[in-house]
Protein backbone atom coordinates (compact mmCIF):
# COMPACT_ATOMS: atom_id res chain seq x y z
CA UNK A 1 0.00 0.00 0.00
CA UNK A 2 2.89 2.63 1.07
CA UNK A 3 4.45 1.95 -2.38
CA UNK A 4 1.16 1.99 -4.14
CA UNK A 5 0.13 5.60 -2.60
CA UNK A 6 4.38 6.33 -3.02
CA UNK A 7 4.21 5.73 -6.81
CA UNK A 8 0.81 7.87 -7.32
CA UNK A 9 2.17 10.78 -5.34
CA UNK A 10 5.19 10.38 -7.90
CA UNK A 11 2.52 9.84 -10.92
CA UNK A 12 0.56 13.09 -9.85
CA UNK A 13 3.75 14.95 -8.92
CA UNK A 14 4.90 14.11 -12.74
CA UNK A 15 1.68 14.79 -14.43
CA UNK A 16 1.70 18.11 -13.10
CA UNK A 17 4.90 19.15 -13.99
CA UNK A 18 3.18 18.10 -17.90
CA UNK A 19 0.28 20.47 -16.91
CA UNK A 20 2.63 23.21 -16.09
CA UNK A 21 5.01 22.58 -19.15
CA UNK A 22 1.58 22.53 -20.88
CA UNK A 23 0.84 25.60 -19.37
CA UNK A 24 3.97 27.45 -20.68
CA UNK A 25 3.74 26.05 -24.47
CA UNK A 26 -0.13 27.61 -24.41
CA UNK A 27 0.94 31.31 -23.17
CA UNK A 28 4.03 31.25 -25.53
CA UNK A 29 2.26 30.41 -28.63
CA UNK A 30 -0.80 32.43 -29.51
CA UNK A 31 -1.74 29.59 -32.67
CA UNK A 32 -2.57 27.43 -29.78
CA UNK A 33 -5.97 27.43 -27.85
CA UNK A 34 -5.92 26.55 -24.68
CA UNK A 35 -7.12 23.07 -23.46
CA UNK A 36 -6.08 22.29 -26.78
CA UNK A 37 -2.94 20.30 -26.42
CA UNK A 38 -2.08 17.50 -23.70
CA UNK A 39 0.97 15.36 -22.86
CA UNK A 40 0.48 13.09 -25.89
CA UNK A 41 0.08 15.79 -28.35
CA UNK A 42 2.93 15.87 -31.44
CA UNK A 43 5.01 19.10 -30.77
CA UNK A 44 5.42 19.29 -34.33
CA UNK A 45 1.41 19.03 -35.49
CA UNK A 46 0.84 22.64 -33.31
CA UNK A 47 -0.88 24.79 -36.05
CA UNK A 48 2.04 26.63 -38.13
CA UNK A 49 4.93 24.73 -36.82
CA UNK A 50 8.26 26.04 -38.14
CA UNK A 51 11.46 26.24 -37.35
CA UNK A 52 10.88 29.57 -35.90
CA UNK A 53 8.56 27.34 -33.09
CA UNK A 54 11.50 25.27 -32.12
CA UNK A 55 13.68 28.20 -31.25
CA UNK A 56 11.21 29.92 -29.23
CA UNK A 57 10.39 26.17 -27.40
CA UNK A 58 14.18 25.96 -27.01
CA UNK A 59 14.50 29.56 -25.45
CA UNK A 60 11.08 28.44 -23.06
CA UNK A 61 12.67 25.71 -21.44
CA UNK A 62 15.68 27.65 -21.16
CA UNK A 63 13.84 30.04 -19.25
CA UNK A 64 11.46 28.25 -17.31
CA UNK A 65 13.51 25.38 -16.15
CA UNK A 66 17.35 26.75 -16.82
CA UNK A 67 18.11 24.26 -19.36
CA UNK A 68 19.23 24.91 -23.09
CA UNK A 69 18.13 22.01 -24.78
CA UNK A 70 20.83 20.35 -28.05
CA UNK A 71 18.83 19.76 -31.53
CA UNK A 72 18.94 16.63 -31.01
CA UNK A 73 17.21 16.46 -28.06
CA UNK A 74 14.24 18.03 -29.42
CA UNK A 75 14.50 16.28 -32.58
CA UNK A 76 14.01 13.07 -31.06
CA UNK A 77 10.93 14.32 -28.82
CA UNK A 78 7.80 13.66 -30.84
CA UNK A 79 5.52 14.61 -27.86
CA UNK A 80 5.58 17.14 -25.17
CA UNK A 81 5.51 13.84 -22.75
CA UNK A 82 8.92 13.43 -24.64
CA UNK A 83 10.21 16.72 -23.82
CA UNK A 84 9.08 16.51 -20.14
CA UNK A 85 10.89 13.58 -19.76
CA UNK A 86 14.00 15.20 -21.48
CA UNK A 87 13.45 18.16 -18.85
CA UNK A 88 13.49 15.50 -16.27
CA UNK A 89 16.44 13.80 -16.97
CA UNK A 90 18.36 16.98 -17.71
CA UNK A 91 16.93 18.24 -14.26
CA UNK A 92 18.08 15.21 -12.36
CA UNK B 1 39.08 64.41 -24.52
CA UNK B 2 39.07 60.61 -24.98
CA UNK B 3 38.57 58.26 -28.24
CA UNK B 4 34.88 58.02 -29.43
CA UNK B 5 32.20 57.87 -32.27
CA UNK B 6 32.08 61.54 -34.04
CA UNK B 7 30.33 60.09 -37.27
CA UNK B 8 28.29 57.63 -38.75
CA UNK B 9 27.05 57.34 -42.33
CA UNK B 10 25.70 54.26 -43.98
CA UNK B 11 24.86 53.05 -47.74
CA UNK B 12 22.36 50.68 -48.79
CA UNK B 13 22.19 48.90 -52.21
CA UNK B 14 19.43 50.28 -54.47
CA UNK B 15 17.28 46.71 -55.58
CA UNK B 16 14.82 45.69 -51.94
CA UNK B 17 13.18 42.64 -51.58
CA UNK B 18 10.14 42.95 -49.82
CA UNK B 19 8.75 40.26 -47.33
CA UNK B 20 5.93 40.84 -49.50
CA UNK B 21 8.23 39.80 -52.27
CA UNK B 22 9.34 36.79 -50.34
CA UNK B 23 5.51 35.64 -49.02
CA UNK B 24 4.10 35.29 -52.93
CA UNK B 25 7.56 33.58 -54.15
CA UNK B 26 7.40 30.93 -51.08
CA UNK B 27 3.60 30.82 -51.03
CA UNK B 28 4.06 31.91 -47.48
CA UNK B 29 1.78 34.12 -44.92
CA UNK B 30 3.72 37.70 -45.06
CA UNK B 31 2.98 38.90 -41.68
CA UNK B 32 4.01 35.67 -40.46
CA UNK B 33 7.56 35.86 -41.41
CA UNK B 34 7.17 39.78 -40.77
CA UNK B 35 6.33 39.11 -37.21
CA UNK B 36 9.39 36.25 -36.97
CA UNK B 37 11.47 38.87 -38.49
CA UNK B 38 10.53 41.80 -37.94
CA UNK B 39 11.77 42.52 -41.29
CA UNK B 40 10.11 44.37 -44.48
CA UNK B 41 12.56 44.98 -46.36
CA UNK B 42 16.30 43.65 -47.52
CA UNK B 43 18.58 45.58 -49.67
CA UNK B 44 20.50 43.66 -52.24
CA UNK B 45 23.72 44.16 -53.85
CA UNK B 46 23.41 44.02 -57.52
CA UNK B 47 25.63 41.44 -59.57
CA UNK B 48 28.74 43.77 -59.78
CA UNK B 49 28.87 45.38 -56.21
CA UNK B 50 30.60 44.10 -53.31
CA UNK B 51 31.63 44.74 -49.97
CA UNK B 52 34.22 47.34 -50.62
CA UNK B 53 31.63 49.04 -53.35
CA UNK B 54 29.11 49.28 -50.67
CA UNK B 55 31.92 50.40 -48.08
CA UNK B 56 32.86 52.92 -49.87
CA UNK B 57 29.81 54.38 -50.57
CA UNK B 58 29.22 54.55 -47.31
CA UNK B 59 32.93 56.50 -46.36
CA UNK B 60 32.48 58.73 -49.40
CA UNK B 61 28.60 59.92 -48.51
CA UNK B 62 30.29 60.88 -45.14
CA UNK B 63 33.39 62.62 -46.30
CA UNK B 64 31.17 64.87 -48.83
CA UNK B 65 29.34 65.56 -45.42
CA UNK B 66 32.54 66.23 -43.63
CA UNK B 67 35.17 66.91 -46.21
CA UNK B 68 37.29 68.08 -43.79
CA UNK B 69 37.99 64.43 -41.95
CA UNK B 70 39.86 63.57 -45.58
CA UNK B 71 43.12 64.81 -44.60
CA UNK B 72 42.42 63.80 -40.69
CA UNK B 73 42.37 60.08 -41.12
CA UNK B 74 45.57 58.46 -40.61
CA UNK B 75 44.32 55.07 -39.71
CA UNK B 76 41.66 53.04 -42.26
CA UNK B 77 39.87 49.61 -40.79
CA UNK B 78 37.45 47.57 -42.78
CA UNK B 79 35.39 44.57 -41.61
CA UNK B 80 34.00 42.48 -44.27
CA UNK B 81 33.49 38.91 -45.10
CA UNK B 82 33.71 39.34 -48.58
CA UNK B 83 36.88 40.91 -49.10
CA UNK B 84 38.16 41.95 -52.82
CA UNK B 85 41.34 40.14 -53.50
CA UNK B 86 43.67 37.50 -51.14
CA UNK B 87 46.32 40.43 -52.05
CA UNK B 88 46.16 43.00 -51.66
CA UNK B 89 44.54 44.31 -48.48
CA UNK B 90 41.02 45.23 -49.42
CA UNK B 91 41.32 48.98 -47.25
CA UNK B 92 44.49 49.78 -49.23
CA UNK B 93 42.06 49.71 -52.53
CA UNK B 94 39.27 51.78 -50.78
CA UNK B 95 41.88 54.24 -49.46
CA UNK B 96 42.74 55.07 -52.82
CA UNK B 97 39.96 55.00 -54.24
CA UNK B 98 38.92 57.95 -51.33
CA UNK B 99 41.63 59.65 -51.79
CA UNK B 100 43.24 59.65 -48.34
CA UNK B 101 46.86 60.38 -46.61
CA UNK B 102 49.88 58.56 -48.12
CA UNK B 103 50.44 58.47 -44.34
CA UNK B 104 47.38 56.22 -43.38
CA UNK B 105 47.16 52.79 -42.20
CA UNK B 106 45.39 50.20 -43.87
CA UNK B 107 44.18 47.30 -42.05
CA UNK B 108 41.34 43.99 -43.20
CA UNK B 109 39.07 42.47 -40.59
CA UNK B 110 36.81 39.76 -41.96
CA UNK B 111 34.83 39.31 -38.80
CA UNK B 112 31.06 39.23 -39.33
CA UNK B 113 28.22 39.66 -36.96
CA UNK B 114 31.03 40.73 -33.93
CA UNK B 115 33.21 42.78 -36.53
CA UNK B 116 31.81 45.90 -35.23
CA UNK B 117 33.06 45.72 -32.12
CA UNK B 118 36.67 44.36 -32.83
CA UNK B 119 36.98 47.24 -35.01
CA UNK B 120 36.16 49.73 -32.70
CA UNK B 121 38.52 48.18 -29.62
CA UNK B 122 41.02 48.40 -32.46
CA UNK B 123 40.17 51.94 -33.53
CA UNK B 124 40.10 52.75 -29.86
CA UNK B 125 43.41 51.33 -28.71
CA UNK B 126 45.21 52.36 -31.54
CA UNK B 127 44.09 56.42 -30.75
CA UNK B 128 44.15 55.58 -26.82
CA UNK B 129 48.02 54.50 -27.39
CA UNK B 130 48.41 57.92 -29.43
CA UNK B 131 49.91 56.28 -32.40
CA UNK B 132 46.91 57.67 -34.41
CA UNK B 133 44.29 60.24 -33.86
CA UNK B 134 41.70 59.71 -36.34
CA UNK B 135 40.24 56.16 -37.56
CA UNK B 136 37.79 55.65 -40.72
CA UNK B 137 36.26 52.14 -39.84
CA UNK B 138 34.26 51.04 -42.73
CA UNK B 139 32.23 47.76 -42.13
CA UNK B 140 30.32 46.15 -45.20
CA UNK B 141 28.99 43.02 -45.80
CA UNK B 142 26.85 41.46 -49.04
CA UNK B 143 25.57 38.42 -47.41
CA UNK B 144 23.61 37.86 -50.29
CA UNK B 145 26.04 37.16 -52.75
CA UNK B 146 26.33 33.59 -50.43
CA UNK B 147 22.69 32.34 -50.11
CA UNK B 148 21.04 29.95 -52.57
CA UNK B 149 17.71 31.62 -53.96
CA UNK B 150 15.88 28.57 -52.15
CA UNK B 151 16.86 29.31 -49.00
CA UNK B 152 13.87 30.94 -47.41
CA UNK B 153 15.07 31.57 -43.88
CA UNK B 154 18.60 33.13 -44.77
CA UNK B 155 16.69 35.26 -47.52
CA UNK B 156 14.39 36.52 -44.82
CA UNK B 157 16.88 37.31 -42.22
CA UNK B 158 19.89 39.11 -44.35
CA UNK B 159 20.92 42.29 -46.23
CA UNK B 160 23.77 44.00 -47.53
CA UNK B 161 24.95 47.53 -46.29
CA UNK B 162 28.31 49.73 -45.92
CA UNK B 163 28.48 51.65 -42.83
CA UNK B 164 31.85 54.44 -42.30
CA UNK B 165 32.25 55.36 -37.92
CA UNK B 166 34.97 57.93 -37.37
CA UNK B 167 36.38 57.30 -34.22
CA UNK B 168 38.82 60.48 -32.97
CA UNK B 169 39.22 62.33 -29.45
CA UNK B 170 36.69 64.28 -29.04
CA UNK B 171 34.68 65.65 -26.04
CA UNK B 172 31.29 64.08 -26.91
CA UNK B 173 32.13 60.74 -25.05
CA UNK B 174 34.44 58.09 -24.53
CA UNK B 175 34.13 54.17 -25.23
CA UNK B 176 34.30 51.55 -22.28
CA UNK B 177 36.64 48.90 -21.78
CA UNK B 178 35.59 45.66 -23.95
CA UNK B 179 35.04 41.98 -23.45
CA UNK B 180 35.74 39.25 -26.30
CA UNK B 181 34.93 35.45 -26.99
CA UNK B 182 35.41 33.07 -29.37
CA UNK B 183 34.44 29.17 -29.65
CA UNK B 184 35.44 27.98 -33.15
CA UNK B 185 33.59 24.63 -32.31
CA UNK B 186 30.65 26.49 -33.72
CA UNK B 187 32.25 27.66 -37.21
CA UNK B 188 29.93 25.12 -38.98
CA UNK B 189 26.89 26.61 -37.62
CA UNK B 190 27.15 29.13 -39.62
CA UNK B 191 29.69 28.90 -42.13
CA UNK B 192 30.28 29.98 -46.03
CA UNK B 193 31.18 26.54 -47.84
CA UNK B 194 33.61 26.98 -50.82
CA UNK B 195 35.19 29.85 -52.48
CA UNK B 196 38.09 29.95 -50.10
CA UNK B 197 41.44 28.53 -49.36
CA UNK B 198 40.35 25.37 -47.45
CA UNK B 199 37.59 24.71 -50.64
CA UNK B 200 38.27 26.11 -53.45
CA UNK B 201 36.00 26.33 -56.39
CA UNK B 202 35.68 23.53 -58.90
CA UNK B 203 33.69 23.04 -62.15
CA UNK B 204 31.66 20.65 -60.44
CA UNK B 205 30.69 22.86 -58.05
CA UNK B 206 30.16 25.92 -60.25
CA UNK B 207 27.81 23.79 -62.48
CA UNK B 208 25.86 22.46 -59.96
CA UNK B 209 24.53 26.26 -59.07
CA UNK B 210 24.69 27.23 -62.61
CA UNK B 211 20.80 28.30 -62.22
CA UNK B 212 22.17 30.54 -59.47
CA UNK B 213 23.17 34.37 -59.52
CA UNK B 214 27.32 34.26 -60.22
CA UNK B 215 27.06 30.16 -59.68
CA UNK B 216 27.36 31.25 -56.22
CA UNK B 217 31.14 31.90 -56.93
CA UNK B 218 31.37 33.70 -53.36
CA UNK B 219 30.57 30.32 -51.58
CA UNK B 220 27.13 29.55 -50.04
CA UNK B 221 26.35 30.17 -46.43
CA UNK B 222 24.31 27.52 -44.38
CA UNK B 223 23.00 28.52 -41.06
CA UNK B 224 21.92 26.30 -38.15
CA UNK B 225 19.31 28.64 -36.93
CA UNK B 226 18.57 26.43 -33.54
CA UNK B 227 22.39 25.74 -32.36
CA UNK B 228 22.73 29.83 -33.27
CA UNK B 229 19.76 30.60 -30.93
CA UNK B 230 21.21 28.27 -28.30
CA UNK B 231 24.62 30.11 -28.33
CA UNK B 232 23.25 33.40 -28.29
CA UNK B 233 20.92 32.36 -24.95
CA UNK B 234 23.89 30.89 -23.45
CA UNK B 235 26.97 33.62 -24.26
CA UNK B 236 25.05 36.69 -24.49
CA UNK B 237 23.57 36.67 -21.09
CA UNK B 238 27.15 36.22 -20.17
CA UNK B 239 28.41 38.56 -22.19
CA UNK B 240 26.58 41.26 -20.70
CA UNK B 241 27.41 40.73 -17.08
CA UNK B 242 31.02 40.63 -18.15
CA UNK B 243 30.96 43.76 -20.00
CA UNK B 244 29.17 45.41 -17.23
CA UNK B 245 31.58 44.58 -14.46
CA UNK B 246 34.51 45.52 -16.63
CA UNK B 247 33.03 49.02 -16.99
CA UNK B 248 32.23 48.76 -13.46
CA UNK B 249 28.69 49.83 -14.64
CA UNK B 250 25.12 48.29 -13.20
CA UNK B 251 22.99 46.56 -15.49
CA UNK B 252 20.30 49.73 -14.37
CA UNK B 253 22.73 52.29 -14.88
CA UNK B 254 22.52 51.70 -19.12
CA UNK B 255 20.59 53.80 -20.88
CA UNK B 256 20.33 51.94 -24.21
CA UNK B 257 20.75 48.38 -25.22
CA UNK B 258 22.15 48.20 -28.75
CA UNK B 259 22.86 44.29 -29.56
CA UNK B 260 23.51 42.76 -33.04
CA UNK B 261 20.68 42.72 -34.67
CA UNK B 262 20.42 39.18 -35.97
CA UNK B 263 16.56 38.82 -36.35
CA UNK B 264 13.29 39.59 -34.15
CA UNK B 265 13.12 36.32 -32.67
CA UNK B 266 16.25 36.17 -31.40
CA UNK B 267 16.54 39.65 -30.13
CA UNK B 268 13.13 39.49 -28.29
CA UNK B 269 14.66 35.73 -26.85
CA UNK B 270 17.56 37.86 -25.26
CA UNK B 271 15.61 40.68 -24.23
CA UNK B 272 13.62 38.42 -22.35
CA UNK B 273 16.45 36.64 -20.51
CA UNK B 274 18.37 39.16 -20.01
CA UNK B 275 15.17 40.82 -18.24
CA UNK B 276 16.03 44.26 -20.27
CA UNK B 277 12.91 46.37 -20.49
CA UNK B 278 11.02 47.05 -23.73
CA UNK B 279 12.10 51.23 -23.42
CA UNK B 280 15.65 50.57 -23.30
CA UNK B 281 15.95 47.88 -25.93
CA UNK B 282 16.64 49.10 -29.43
CA UNK B 283 15.50 47.28 -32.49
CA UNK B 284 16.55 48.54 -36.36
CA UNK B 285 15.97 45.66 -38.25
CA UNK B 286 12.17 46.20 -40.46
CA UNK B 287 14.06 48.39 -42.71
CA UNK B 288 17.08 46.56 -43.51
CA UNK B 289 17.16 43.26 -41.89
CA UNK B 290 20.72 41.56 -40.63
CA UNK B 291 23.49 42.97 -42.10
CA UNK B 292 26.18 41.27 -40.69
CA UNK B 293 29.14 43.64 -39.86
CA UNK B 294 26.51 46.83 -40.14
CA UNK B 295 24.01 46.11 -37.85
CA UNK B 296 25.28 48.11 -35.06
CA UNK B 297 26.60 51.03 -36.49
CA UNK B 298 22.88 51.21 -38.70
CA UNK B 299 21.35 51.11 -35.09
CA UNK B 300 23.30 53.47 -33.66
CA UNK B 301 22.71 55.70 -35.89
CA UNK B 302 18.91 55.66 -36.46
CA UNK B 303 18.79 55.54 -32.13
CA UNK B 304 20.34 59.26 -32.34
CA UNK B 305 18.32 60.19 -35.09
CA UNK B 306 15.10 59.16 -33.24
CA UNK B 307 16.54 61.13 -30.04
CA UNK B 308 16.72 58.01 -28.41
CA UNK B 309 20.05 59.20 -27.31
CA UNK B 310 21.21 61.90 -25.55
CA UNK B 311 24.88 63.41 -23.64
CA UNK B 312 25.81 61.07 -20.56
CA UNK B 313 23.84 58.33 -21.69
CA UNK B 314 25.29 54.87 -21.85
CA UNK B 315 24.78 52.48 -24.23
CA UNK B 316 25.95 48.53 -24.18
CA UNK B 317 26.60 47.33 -27.74
CA UNK B 318 26.90 43.54 -28.16
CA UNK B 319 28.21 42.08 -30.93
CA UNK B 320 27.71 38.12 -31.19
CA UNK B 321 27.40 34.92 -34.30
CA UNK B 322 29.72 33.75 -36.90
CA UNK B 323 32.61 32.13 -35.37
CA UNK B 324 31.31 31.83 -33.09
CA UNK B 325 32.58 34.93 -32.16
CA UNK B 326 31.28 37.75 -29.34
CA UNK B 327 32.23 40.68 -27.78
CA UNK B 328 30.94 43.82 -26.01
CA UNK B 329 31.55 47.72 -24.34
CA UNK B 330 29.76 50.55 -23.30
CA UNK B 331 29.80 53.50 -25.31
CA UNK B 332 29.37 56.88 -23.01
CA UNK B 333 27.53 59.57 -25.25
Amino acid sequence: MGWYNFTLLILVYLSMNIQELITYIEEEFDEIEKGTIHSESSIREIEGWSSMHALILIALVDNHYDILLTGEELKNAVTIKDLHEVILKRKS
Amino acid sequence: MEPSITKIEYFLPRMVLTTDDLAQEFNKDSEVIFKNTGIRKRHIRNPKQIGSDLGYEAAKKLLTKYPEYISKIDFLIFCTEGLDYKAPTTASTIHYRLGLNEGCGCIDMPMGCSGFIYGLSVANAMIYSENVSCVLFIAADIPTSVIHSEDFDMRALFGDAGTATIIEKSNLGKIGKFIFGNDGSGAKNLLVERGSTRSPLDLEYLKQYENQTGNLAHGRMSMNGLEITRFSLEKVPILLNQTLAKNNIAFEDIDLFVFHQASLIILNLLKRKCKIPDSKFYIYLEEVGNTVSCTIPIALFHAEKENRLKKGDKVMLLGFGVGYSWGGTILHY
